[in-house]
């Protein structure tokens, strides 16, 4: 690592204030900026620990919650109107990393950690455009078993490694920022960027910018919703896919759903064609199917991964049939 | 505010680079918890910070200011080992033992929150208040853990002796009052 100064923040605005300096970041439970910092790819001058400020979980005005962006993700799962309201949340967050850094690891950090492409963390010997733009990224023609089948571009393949966010996504979650110019609210699935032509920048947040809370608008009358994790290993692996669902029925016609997709793009995966294939139409598996053909049908495959495509139309199939027949 | 290790008040190192792990190895020379990664994939690391497991590897020790941590050498008592470090004895629960730290505060963390009601992966349903301790949840609760010798089936076994035991006692005090 390279030396920094560390401070704690006591509210908010401390917090952006030196959150606004040249060379700062934000500090959350630490599980992935420390293994950054060590490994080089992070050389801020100052950390701000944001870990003090809001973690509370509290009901909205309009049926919906507000999560204190410093919640540790087991506080999150654990708690009582999310295992309640918002199942789905919580079965995407205990399919996530150990429960060792579930307990570290904050709302607000889940959402910002970086790829876990191993090029990436490969300071010594791997190209790559999102740590040096310009070097080239050697996962395109390496070992991409892991990499994006969506969304990607010929400077990055990595894709963005939480379960969480992909849940946060089908809930049309918001995001609640704070910078030095003032407060704004804006979805989750328009936080993080595709890597296009700079991979390096990888949301749109502004300098200084803080996440404070995320807020999930009240749940979807009368739908079923769950998370399914497809990965190499029965725990403690990254997805190769993950769909995250919620459908209605009514009728044996899709009256409402929601689909998002993880493991398969450089960030959450709103799966918008997908959905709007789904809408009014019967709730069958051979429909789900076409559904998610339509989603997949630009996706690009690279070497090692060809695989994918075929699986996320499986697994949505399966996981919405399921869905649909609670319904039934 | 200093930090408190088992019991005690150490001092926070002046750089904030340092970790947990190494500050309790390096200055308070408490070498229970290992550098096996130092990345956060095994678990040798595993402490308790006011009673939550988490990765001392992975953690700024700067972060611990005012906090209660415990480590392996912090829970025998005066009447001897903790059950749970006897019953990883008694199970084979390790062969080299370099894991085994590490597991066992893990699994004292997991048992607090299964009590709690923290569901896993595997948990079917939320709104079931029977749910058990099976052999299937602690291998998922403790996947965090790896054991490179192959112990898990006595590290499994030790687990859940103990939880179903003190299970048993809580039970009846429960019936008792």
């Amino acid at each position: 690592m390279t030396p920094f100064t560390y401070s704690r923040a006591s509210d908010t605005a401390s917090a952006v204030q030196f959150g606004a300096m040249a060379q700062a970041k934000y500090l959350g439970g630490g599980t992935n900026l420390v293994d950054l910092l060590r490994e080089t790819i992070e050389q801020p001058s100052s950390l701000i620990d944001v870990t003090g400020l809001s973690s509370a979980i509290t009901p909205t005005a309009d049926g919906g919650l507000l999560i204190g962006a410093a919640a540790k993700n087991t506080a999150l799962a654990e708690h009582r109107l999310v295992l309640s309201h918002y199942p789905m949340l919580t079965r995407s967050i205990v399919a996530g990393a150990s429960a060792q850094i579930r307990n570290m690891a904050t709302v607000g950090g889940n959402i910002l950690q970086r790829t876990r492409c191993a090029y990436f963390y490969d300071t010594e010997g791997s190209r790559c455009n999102k740590r040096s733009l310009g070097q080239g990224c050697d996962a395109i023609d390496g070992f991409n078993r892991n990499h994006a089948i969506l969304g990607a571009s010929s400077s990055c393949v990595a894709t963005h490694p939480s379960d969480m966010c992909v849940a946060l996504a089908a809930l049309d979650a918001l995001v609640h920022l704070q910078g030095p110019t003032g407060a704004r609210v804006i979805p989750l699935v328009d936080l993080h960027l595709l890597p296009d032509n700079d991979p390096g920048k990888e949301t749109v947040l502004l300098p200084g910018e803080l996440i404070t809370a995320i807020e999930l608008p009240s749940p979807l009358v009368g739908g079923r919703s769950t998370y399914r994790k497809v990965r190499d290993r029965a725990s403690y692996a990254f997805a190769l896919v993950s769909v995250a669902a919620i459908l209605a029925v009514e009728d044996g016609k899709v009256t409402g759903v929601r689909l998002a997709f993880g493991g398969v793009a450089p960030k959450p995966w709103r799966a918008k064609k997908a959905e709007n294939a789904l809408l009014g139409a019967p709730a069958t598996e051979a429909t789900f199917r076409k559904a998610a053909e339509a989603e997949l049908a630009h996706a690009t495959p690279l070497s090692g991964n060809g695989f994918k495509v075929e699986l996320a139309i499986r697994t949505v199939a399966a996981l919405m049939t399921s869905l649909a027949g609670d319904q039934s | 505010m200093p930090i408190t290790v088992n019991g005690n008040e150490a001092e926070l190192p002046h750089d904030p680079r340092v970790s947990l792990l190494d500050l309790l190895r390096e200055d308070l020379h408490l070498f229970g918890a290992k550098k096996g990664c130092n990345q956060g994939a095994c678990g040798a690391c595993t402490v308790l910070v006011d009673g939550q497991r988490v990765l001392s590897c992975l953690t700024l020790a700067v972060q611990c200011e005012g906090r209660h941590v415990m480590t392996v050498e912090g829970l025998a008592g005066d009447n001897g080992l903790h059950p749970l470090q006897k019953a990883f004895i008694e199970h084979d629960g390790f062969q080299c033992g370099f894991c085994t730290p590490g597991q066992i505060c893990s699994a004292l963390g997991m048992a607090a929150e299964f009590d709690r009601g923290v569901p896993s992966v595997i948990t079917e349903d939320f709104d079931d208040d029977g749910v058990a301790l099976t052999p299937e949840e602690i291998r998922e609760r403790m996947s965090g853990n790896l054991c490179r010798c192959g112990a898990h089936n006595g590290i499994v076994a030790a687990i859940a002796e103990v939880h179903a035991i003190q299970g048993d006692r809580t039970d009846s005090r429960e019936a008792a009052a």
